[in-house]
């Protein structure tokens, strides 16, 4: 516990972190800032998690293992998304994503 | 005595179209024949046994009574209006099944050999028993309901087969002219019952025809234009009868008809649904001569003297084989309803009736016979045409005999059959009307003339190579023929004087005694054998007289050839005035408005479907920012807007 | 040292995500994580925090810094988003995050009053628990998933053969 930080201010950070993340994969052209956009979400994810644990239900450690598998998955999930995207620029020598708009109409 | 077995009568053609229809169409090359003979067979049998059971043992020569050998209901509107649909026995039905059966079964043997290698074969088996099916239906009829019904399937029936060859433009053109016109006949002819129904409260013959005179007038009191409700409602009937059977100016379809497979020229368009006019008029006859004083009757003779002669004089200038017949059944069916509408009722009055059926009778048989022959000598030819035709008698010995026998028949030439029954009909019409007997009479020197131009120009006028001889047909073929012949000759005094007409045909149901008028029956021969004499000056050897009456005629014979343009006046109503300027504003409706509206919807369709696919635009991103989107309008409109 | 730590993670997110050039918005991540790990320091979470370290700030951005060396040249700005698109997906954005903190600050978050002390054994033995609450079962799904990914970023990315 810290001292007059009270949850809700963690999770004003979090949820900004979030949409932060949000827009920036909306916006962003280029797939590896796309990813990174990504990680910011599954990380603020994370942190959600763990606080829940630490302020709310502080008994179990559920949030804490939750996390790890999220952390666990992100990096799985980033292995294979770098390995397309080599792919990717393999076969269209560029990494923006309006190339990938093969599936349009 | 027990009828009910009657019904299998028409069923048994039914069956077998069913048969030949699903399972049969693509058998080997006789079976579908086989199959369909075999159902006209049954029902042969079965009409030959119901006309021996008619006519000598239910009843006695003298009264004749109506029966209905089964009956059902088919249908209820409500208390008032049902219909029903059943086999009623009276001499010119049963007369009726006896000829139909014969002739169809006949045409069938000889489809099997005629159409053979066709690769229609079972589609034309099929097709011939339906039409069976339906004139079957047609003539053992109960109620008018009844005999629209199947007058309506003959009408199909026809169509199917004149558009047998359907990858042939003309043919398709015929069945679809044939099908429009009698349907327009046929239109009257629902409003002719429709009328007759309202006003007398039933369909059934049996009640109509056994309407008193009196109840007849009381109950067709109602006048309209002059003409008492009820006469009007026969004439509409007589109207759809007329287009039926080729009535002038409704006959425009019997010469295309011809479009079809020769055997379906000499069943349908020869004995049997041109026929089926005729048949209506004397099925109705007690009330056609009751209603009003008898004054249809006086349309229908007019209508069918001049269709008589007006198809007598055009087959004279007939260059085709079928297009000479074709115009000479609408002629003879002339007769027919010219004998109706002279006829009178009782006793020896009715005698227009007796002779109507019995030339209906006679006229079967030769006409066929004509069709058929005709049939061998084109298959054996390869054409239509009389030009290209000269000295076959040396190569059909027996085409040639049965259609020499034909042409005599039909030529009234004692004593084959057309002279009884084509005489009976000059002695009724001298009974009532000398105007109408003298045109009959130079009508029948017409038919010997054009009968036997047509038979001398094939025969005989000249000896012709020809690229491949031409040989005699099949026995499969010729056998008919040769029935048929014997028919021909036998048919017109065997019921004249050992079983007469006039005993078991008549309108009341009592015998009279027909007999020979020899003055009448004289001139009448006489002029036949004019006819015959002239067409053999001009025909018998190679020359050019015929040529030269053409000439001479000039232009007469011009209109003549072209039928008078009665086609083209056709053509020119229906093109020019009625789709060029009465139905002009109704087709612009129905383009612009109506197909437009059509056509609206279908582009808008397109139209907004063009503009939805942009969202699918194959990025990703897009399709996050919509679910982001959508996730983040609920969240507003369930936490903000929809409160508890 | 929380407002420290909140403040980074909030300047260095919206740098990540609006920067032009690609190395620096890998950067800005890594100080992301970094700062979230901070945060777990200071909740005395160290087990998480290492965690996050190790694998998210050591290994992922390693990774992505790899892929950015492979695929382009590092000093190339990369064009931004047109106008439109900025501000529509700025409206999404703004519009979420307000809703979900009006209902966060509207709600009454019941915080615990014990502070339970965390050993790293506790986290060890529920992952391995067998029986009620144990969370073996997602533990071994988990390694079934990282052999997948590396077997399939394996796959994906080598160089096919010419045949």
């Amino acid at each position: 516990m810290i001292q007059g930080i009270g949850v809700t201010d963690f999770f004003i950070i979090s949820t900004l972190m979030f949409f932060m993340g949000v827009y920036g994969f909306i916006t962003r052209k280029n797939l590896i800032t796309i990813l990174i956009a990504i990680e910011l979400i599954l990380n603020a994810v994370a942190i959600n998690f763990v606080i829940i644990n630490k302020y709310l239900y502080p008994e179990g450690l559920h949030g804490q293992i939750f996390s790890i598998f999220i952390i666990a998955v992100a990096a799985a999930e980033v292995a294979i998304a770098i390995a397309i995207v080599i792919d990717f620029y393999r076969t269209h020598k560029s990494v923006s994503v309006e190339e990938g708009e093969m599936m349009k109409y | 005595m027990d009828w009910s077995y009657t019904i299998w009568i028409p069923l048994l053609p039914l069956i077998g179209f069913l048969i030949i229809g699903f399972v049969g169409r693509k058998l080997p090359y006789p079976v579908p024949g086989l199959i369909g003979t075999t159902g006209i067979f049954g029902a042969l049998v079965l009409s030959y046994i119901t006309a021996y059971r008619y006519f000598f043992v239910a009843n006695t020569a003298g009264s004749f009574e109506p029966i209905k050998g089964v009956e059902m209901l088919w249908m209820t509107f409500s208390d008032k209006l049902h219909f029903n649909m059943g086999v009623l026995l009276d001499p010119i039905s049963v007369m009726m099944l006896v000829v139909v059966t014969t002739v169809s079964f006949l045409v069938h043997l000889y489809s099997i050999g005629y159409m053979k290698g066709d690769p229609g074969f079972g589609r034309f088996f099929t097709f011939l028993s339906l039409f069976t099916f339906s004139m079957l239906g047609l003539v053992v009829a109960t109620n008018l309901f009844q005999i629209y019904f199947f007058w309506e399937l003959v009408g199909v029936s026809s169509y199917l087969l004149i558009g047998f060859y359907y990858e042939k433009p003309s043919a398709i053109l015929a069945s679809k002219k044939a099908f429009i016109v009698t349907r327009f006949a046929d239109f009257f002819f629902l409003i002719g019952i429709l009328v007759i129904s309202y006003y007398t409260g039933t369909f059934d013959f049996l009640t109509l025809n056994g309407m008193s005179e009196s109840t007849l007038a009381s109950v067709g009191s109602a006048s309209f234009m002059g003409m008492s409700v009820l006469a009007l409602g026969l004439t509409l009937a007589f109207i759809g009868g007329a287009g039926k059977s080729a009535m002038f100016p409704l006959h425009i379809w019997l010469p295309d008809a011809m479009e079809g497979p020769t055997p379906v020229s000499a069943l349908i368009h020869a004995a049997t649904m041109v026929v089926a006019g005729v048949f209506l008029v004397a099925r109705l006859f007690p009330m056609y001569y009751h209603v009003d004083g008898g004054s249809v009757l006086h349309i229908i003779a007019f209508v069918g003297a001049t269709s008589s002669l007006i198809a007598a004089i055009i087959a004279t200038t007939q260059m085709d084989i079928k297009r000479v017949l074709a115009f000479s059944t609408m002629s003879q069916i002339g007769y027919m309803m010219l004998a109706l509408g002279v006829s009178g009722y009782e006793g020896h009055h009715g005698l227009g009736y007796t002779a109507s059926m019995f030339h209906l009778f006679t006229h079967a048989f030769f006409k066929s016979l004509l069709f058929l022959g005709a049939g061998s000598i084109i298959h054996a030819v390869h054409s239509n045409y009389m030009t290209k035709m000269g000295g076959l008698r040396k190569y059909m010995p027996i085409t040639h005999i049965t259609f020499l026998l034909a042409a005599l028949a039909i030529a009234g030439i004692p004593p084959f059959a057309g002279f009884f029954s084509k005489d009976a009909i000059l002695d009724a019409a001298y009974m009532h009307n000398k105007i109408y007997f003298w045109i009959g009479w130079f009508v029948a020197g017409l038919t010997a003339f054009y009968m036997f131009r047509l038979y001398f120009r094939i025969f005989w006028y000249e000896d012709r190579e020809y690229h491949h001889t031409p040989h005699e047909s099949p026995l499969t073929m010729t056998l008919p023929l040769m029935i048929l012949a014997v028919l021909s000759v036998v048919a017109g005094f065997v019921f004249f004087y050992f079983l007469p007409f006039g005993t078991y045909i008549t309108p009341t149901g009592e015998e009279f005694h027909m007999h020979i008028d020899y003055f009448l029956a004289g001139i009448s021969v006489l002029v036949g054998i004019v006819g015959i004499v002239i067409a053999w000056i001009m025909y018998f050897k190679k020359n050019d007289k015929a040529e030269k009456v053409a000439k001479a005629f000039g232009a007469f014979y011009k209109w003549t050839y072209n039928k008078f343009y009665i086609d083209e006046i056709y053509m020119f109503v229906t093109k020019k005035i009625m789709f060029g300027i009465i139905s002009a504003g109704w087709m612009w409706f129905d383009t612009y408005i109506v197909d437009g509206s059509m056509n609206l919807i279908g582009n808008t369709t397109v139209k907004t479907s063009h503009a939805l696919k942009k969202i699918q635009s194959g990025k990703l991103q897009d399709y996050v920012y919509g679910v982001v989107l959508g996730v983040v309008a609920l969240a507003v409109i369930f936490i903000y807007i929809w409160t508890r | 040292m929380f407002y420290i730590l909140a403040a980074v993670i909030l300047i260095f997110s919206f740098l990540a995500v609006t920067s032009r050039k690609v190395m620096r918005a890998t950067v800005y991540l890594l100080f992301v994580l970094l700062a979230t790990a901070g945060l777990y320091f200071i909740i005395d979470y160290n087990f998480m925090a290492g965690i996050q370290l190790i694998v998210y700030a050591g290994g992922i951005v390693a990774l992505i810094v790899f892929a950015v060396m492979l695929t382009e040249r590092i000093g190339d700005k990369i064009e931004g988003p047109s106008t439109m698109q900025m501000i529509l997906a700025a409206l999404v954005s703004v519009i979420g995050a307000g809703v979900t903190i009006s209902v966060l600050l509207g709600h009454n978050f019941k915080q615990a009053s014990q502070d339970v002390g965390q050993d790293v054994s506790r986290i060890g033995e529920n992952l391995l628990n067998y029986g009620d609450g144990g969370y073996v079962l997602p533990f071994e799904v988990v390694s079934i998933l990282l052999l997948a990914s590396m077997i399939a970023a394996i796959v994906v990315a080598k160089r096919k053969f010419e045949n």
